[in-house]
């Protein structure tokens, strides 16, 4: 079977830059969320594998931020560092706190939150990687190749979480089943392609979003299945705001602050 | 004795005069063999307390991870930092090791933590207020590290010298990438020149701690001896000491920075550094737990292990 003939684009176009932005902000925000886990996680072997996938996650940011550096959006760490909530694309879900106390002093953070929020979202990075392999537009089809790579490890290590503390039953299920829901409650945040997700599809830079809707959905259900979780395409909402349009909350607000203080304290110097 | 005598009927004199013949002739001493108790007690002793300052030394060094001010900075100090959770764990399951025949697991070793039993270096019970102390911390916390380490990778014992490679290899990098900090401070604007500036003199006191005390009489107890003895050790603490002012106050002078220490000078004849001591006490009150950050973090390590009981539950539960 022969597949029809990709028309490449070249140029800046609204579409792009949207799509750009969005892959590069979520990877941002939640390798953000990653490093503060950091020396907290449930056993020091965790802490190890945690921080390499935050680590791993804060690179592809890196990429899609240079994406946009070579455009003319301007310098990457400006683009990271230097960008105000409401000019910032990613989903909600991803910049939310990771559970109460500061993460320095009195961090109680929510395990089963990280492991639903990463899982989920994981898996929807996976399925848009995969589509932009397939990208008109080349360079970020070159990037998505790189990064869909260290996807693997970074599902496998997720998935194994999220089975473990589902089939543990007890305290841990029902702490997963509200991390479930909080996650859901936000997750039509992430599987949206924002305003212009019809001209990104007739572009050819990424496929439709409800195509990549059903994927997820597809991969996820027999793992749903398996720990007899119900999920229905009802749950997903944007209940706190849709980040694609620039809506963010306050959280949002004080990660940038404190992500941003040194950049922040002298913008034109050499760090 | 005869060759045919079954080493489980040697008496334990015999069993001594081996185990010390076959340190003495460079052979490395693996977990399941037969060790004195006080080799074996030393061993748990240094190596639970090097992992678990590996683990709590993440604590300064996290305030800067996310507040690293560019994404190359980000990625380099994300990787430096799981870098020492990962010799923390491989140090762990060492001592793990040794620890098995008393009956004890890495649940003591938290607990120790907890308690106070179990110290952790006196570096990292200090403040780390500016991005200069992040890069500070990577270049001569580092640095100090790697002449401490390197002067054990000969140890006897086996799986502490092999673990000691690989953490010396990592080191290395990461006195690079605190270098490569404090130089673009360095040479930057005058705020960041105060700022590097002020890291040294903040930073230097415990520096000099670092190593430890010359000898026992200033904290009542001393391993030197007995790590030497077993080989575990070559070098004193003052070797170390001397070694690292050799390597490191000519890199600290060349990038326009000065010493806090006015009267230190190089005695040629001697061929020593002679410099002030530290306050002494005031190690002897760090190490006690009793640091400017020694409660905080230990306090929010106690936080996250209590907020995450549920998960090992459930992970005791699946097993």
């Amino acid at each position: 079977m022969s597949k029809p003939e990709r028309k490449l684009i070249d140029e800046i176009n609204p579409a792009l830059t949207s799509l750009l932005y969005q892959l590069a902000d979520d990877d941002f925000i939640l390798a953000y969320r990653g490093s503060e886990w950091l020396g907290l996680a449930p056993h020091i072997e965790e802490d190890v594998a945690f921080s390499s996938i935050s680590q791993d996650t804060m690179g592809h940011a890196a990429m899609f931020y240079q994406l946009l550096q070579d455009f003319g959006e301007g310098d990457v760490d400006h683009l990271a560092h230097g960008r105000k909530s409401s000019e910032r694309k990613n989903a909600v879900l991803l910049e939310m706190v990771n559970g109460p106390g500061h993460y320095l002093s009195t961090a109680q953070y929510d395990w089963a939150f990280a492991v639903i929020r990463n899982y989920f979202y994981i898996q929807s990075k996976k399925i848009r990687m995969d589509s932009l392999k397939n990208s008109s537009y080349q360079p970020l089809a070159e990037v998505a190749v790189k990064v869909n790579m260290e996807l693997y490890y970074h599902l496998l290590h997720w998935k194994t979480w999220f089975v473990q503390l589902m089939e543990a039953g007890g305290e841990a299920r029902s702490r997963m089943e509200a991390a479930v829901k909080k996650t859901l409650a936000d997750f039509g945040g992430v599987l949206s392609l924002g305003p212009l997700a019809k001209e990104m599809g007739e572009q050819g830079l990424i496929e439709e979003e409800e195509i990549l809707k059903q994927r997820w959905f597809l991969m996820m259900k027999p793992i749903f299945e398996s720990v007899n979780l119900t999920v229905s395409e009802a749950d997903f909402a944007m209940k706190n705001g849709n980040g694609r349009k620039g809506e963010h909350t306050a959280d949002l607000d004080a990660a940038l602050s404190t992500l941003s203080e040194v950049y922040s304290a002298d913008p034109a110097a050499s760090w | 004795m005869s060759e045919a005598t079954l080493y489980q009927e040697w008496t334990d004199e015999q069993k001594y005069a081996h185990f010390m013949k076959r340190i003495e002739v460079g052979e490395k001493i693996e977990a399941d063999d037969w060790m004195p108790e006080d080799y074996r007690m030393t061993l748990i002793k240094l190596i639970s307390m090097h992992g678990i300052s590996e683990i709590m030394g993440a604590l300064p060094e996290k305030e800067w991870v996310p507040k690293a001010p560019s994404l190359k900075r980000k990625l380099g100090i994300m990787a430096k930092v799981q870098d020492e959770m990962g010799h923390g764990q491989l140090l762990l399951r060492v001592a793990e090791d040794l620890m098995k025949p008393l009956g004890r697991t890495r649940e003591d070793i938290m607990q120790d933590l907890f308690s106070g039993r179990l110290k952790f270096h006196n570096v990292f019970h200090m403040e780390a207020p500016t991005w200069g102390d992040a890069g500070l911390i990577g270049w001569l916390v580092d640095g100090a590290a790697i002449i401490t380490q390197t002067n054990m990778l000969n140890a006897s014992y086996g799986p502490y010298a092999r673990a000691l490679k690989r953490i010396c290899a990592e080191e290395v990098f990461h006195a690079q990438h605190g270098e490569a900090i404090i130089m673009a401070l360095a040479e930057g604007t005058e705020k960041q020149k105060v700022m590097v500036q002020d890291a040294v003199n903040r930073w230097w006191e415990a520096l000099l701690m670092f190593f430890g005390p010359g000898d026992a009489s200033t904290t009542g107890t001393s391993k030197q001896d007995i790590t030497i003895k077993y080989k575990i050790r070559t070098k004193t603490n003052e070797d170390l000491r001397q070694d690292f002012f050799t390597k490191y106050i000519p890199r600290v002078l060349s990038l326009g920075l000065t010493l806090p220490d006015e009267t230190m000078y190089f005695d040629q004849e001697k061929n020593l550094w002679v410099y002030k001591q530290p306050d002494w006490n005031k190690f002897k009150n760090i190490i006690k737990n009793n640091g400017p950050k020694s409660n905080e973090r230990l306090s929010l390590r106690r936080t996250a292990y209590d907020t995450n009981k549920w998960v090992r539950e459930a992970l005791n539960t699946a097993n």
